[in-house]
């Protein structure tokens, strides 16, 4: 499917028998057409059957309250890696991730404890510091009148900057923490692609793993305490004596986490801006908006697409029922743009009212254990932008990853003026 | 109206009303008292209504049942103790007329 002239997405998500739409066709997000096809679901067929896709039969759950009561029942819909993971591309055998977001309870939930609290408020207020120098260095070495790449220039910058702190990974080897995380996130079949099969993908993931096994002994044995993610995880009773393919699952969660969300929200919001010119206005002249402009931002883009669920047992949803077996994609892309939850949900409004109520987190036990963590490195992006007074002009539209999981922004051409 | 007194992280009171009926988490949000995020609305969902009961209060408020969504989503929330709750579960009624929470450092 080309993005040309004359194929109207509108049209075709509506001309459709309903049977035939498949929002798992990664070109929808590359081309950034999805929108229409939500839409008609949203409003004929809210939890909708494609019984033939490139990754097999799925339900697609789109409104906002049916994903949330997805989320939240961890009893029937299951994240485990050996049911196939939380993508609608199943993990394949022999290749498996066995990450704490594809585990279940008790396991799950011991393992995400050991992590969080390098991200929860405490440790993070320790950090900002840190993040606004950065930001600031990132910011002042900008060219003015000249167009430049947003996503390299600043996004890639701050996130990947962030990621070697979490690792407390020698930060001038940080490009390869970013080569790893989108070895992670793509599809194999996508023709530039980092990697061309699973193989290869493990490949690389287990390069990334011994260097971070080197780092881990070497902490293992230091008592002096440590905040990193590798050493909260080689001090922990739950993860401490991981072995090598839970340890490269985790890392590999973690690299993704950390920064590929944040870094596409960070260009999403300059995109999101340049569409919405009245909103930037607003948040320049109203600085104090920051905190629900970053949320709106987070809403507005949704990082995150879908993640998927595997039913441990035949469920009622919407009217329809859910066998045992099925795989269900809780699509955020389409929670986040529900018109009987959010009221003018395509705008981008900076002083929306509950505008932390979006599902770009997800809920329940595996909500985002990092999302304090990005909204910190985003506020404090939008700060210190308001205080230079940018005029952020953007010069062509995103180029879009190839993926129904990752929102992700390659390429944002932009001027400052 | 039953009063609630909301105590911020660095020990600042608020006073609200709260009405019957009305879960804790709502007199926070709806009244501007800080340190209470609440991200999913009230649907025990997200663990950013996080508060600690104040300790005179434990009897009535009960806590959480073990296995329960709630003590679920607790057993996330950063510094969780003895006494957490999370406030949207925490539903106004005559018997709770006067109730003391404390915030946590931060929501997480
Ligand atoms: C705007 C930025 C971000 C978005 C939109 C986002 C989105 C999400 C979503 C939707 C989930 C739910 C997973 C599920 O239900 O299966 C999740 C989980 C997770 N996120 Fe984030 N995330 C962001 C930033 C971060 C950051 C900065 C980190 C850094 C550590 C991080 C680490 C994680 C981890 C480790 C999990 C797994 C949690 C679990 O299974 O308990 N995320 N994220
Ligand atoms: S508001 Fe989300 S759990 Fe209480």
């Amino acid at each position: 499917m080309d993005a040309n002239v004359s194929f109207d997405p509108r049209e075709d998500a509506y001309s459709k028998p309903l049977d035939q739409i498949d929002v798992s066709v990664p070109e929808l997000y590359q081309n950034d057409v999805y929108q229409p096809y939500f839409e008609r679901l949203r409003r004929e067929d809210p939890v909708h059957y494609t019984a033939d896709s490139h990754f097999g039969p799925y339900w697609s759950v789109t409104r906002y309250k049916d994903i949330m009561s997805v989320a939240i029942n961890n009893q029937v819909f299951s994240s485990r890696w050996d049911l196939g993971g939380v993508r609608l591309e199943d993990q394949v055998q022999g290749y498996e991730r066995p990450s704490f977001i594809q585990m279940d309870e008790p396991d799950h939930g011991e393992r995400r404890k050991a992590v969080s609290p390098v991200v929860a408020p405490g440790n993070l207020a320790r950090m900002e510091g840190l993040v606004r120098e950065r930001t600031i260095t990132v910011l002042d070495n900008l060219p003015r009148n000249e167009t430049f790449d947003w996503v390299k220039d600043v996004s890639v910058e701050l996130t990947s900057r962030m990621l070697a702190t979490l690792f407390d990974w020698p930060i001038e080897d940080r490009h390869r923490l970013m080569f790893w995380s989108d070895v992670t996130v793509c599809h194999v079949d996508t023709p530039d692609a980092p990697v061309h099969s699973e193989a290869e993908r493990y490949t690389e993931l287990q390069k990334m793993a011994t260097a971070m096994k080197a780092l881990w002994d070497e902490r293992a044995a230091s008592n002096s305490p440590r905040y990193d993610l590798i050493s909260m995880m080689a001090h922990a009773d739950a993860t401490r004596n991981m072995d090598f393919r839970e340890l490269l699952a985790n890392c590999s969660l973690l690299i993704v986490g950390g920064n590929d969300t944040t870094r596409n929200s960070m260009s999403g919001g300059v995109w999101g801006f340049s569409k919405y010119p009245e909103a930037y206005r607003k948040l320049r002249e109203n600085p104090e908006l920051v905190p629900s402009a970053i949320s709106e931002i987070i809403r507005w883009h949704t990082p995150v697409l879908h993640l998927r669920r595997t039913a441990l047992q035949d469920f009622e949803l919407g009217g329809k029922t859910i066998r045992k077996g099925d795989k269900v994609a809780m699509w955020f892309v389409s929670g986040n743009r529900d018109e009987d939850a959010i009221r003018d949900p395509h705008e981008l409004i900076v002083d929306r009212p509950r505008a932390r109520e979006h599902i770009s987190f997800g809920f329940g036990v595996h909500r985002c254990v990092g999302n304090r963590l990005a909204e910190l490195q985003l506020r404090i992006l939008w700060e210190e932008i308001l205080k230079r007074d940018f005029e952020i002009e953007v010069m062509d539209k995103p180029k879009y990853l190839r993926s129904n999981i990752i929102h992700g922004i390659r390429e944002l051409p932009v001027q400052i003026h | 109206m039953p009063e609630v007194t909301y105590i911020e992280f660095d020990g600042t009171p608020h006073r609200v009303e709260v009405p019957l009926g009305t879960s804790v988490m709502r007199g926070a949000v709806d009244n501007n008292v800080p340190g209470i995020d609440a991200d999913c609305g009230g649907e025990c969902a997200c663990a950013t209504c996080h508060v600690y009961v104040d300790a005179a209060w434990l009897d009535k408020v009960a806590l959480p049942e073990p296995g329960s969504q709630e003590a679920a989503m607790l057993s996330f929330a950063a510094v969780a103790q003895p006494d957490s709750r999370l406030s949207c579960q925490i539903t106004m009624r005559e018997e709770l007329a006067g109730l003391v929470v404390r915030m946590p450092e931060g929501q997480h």
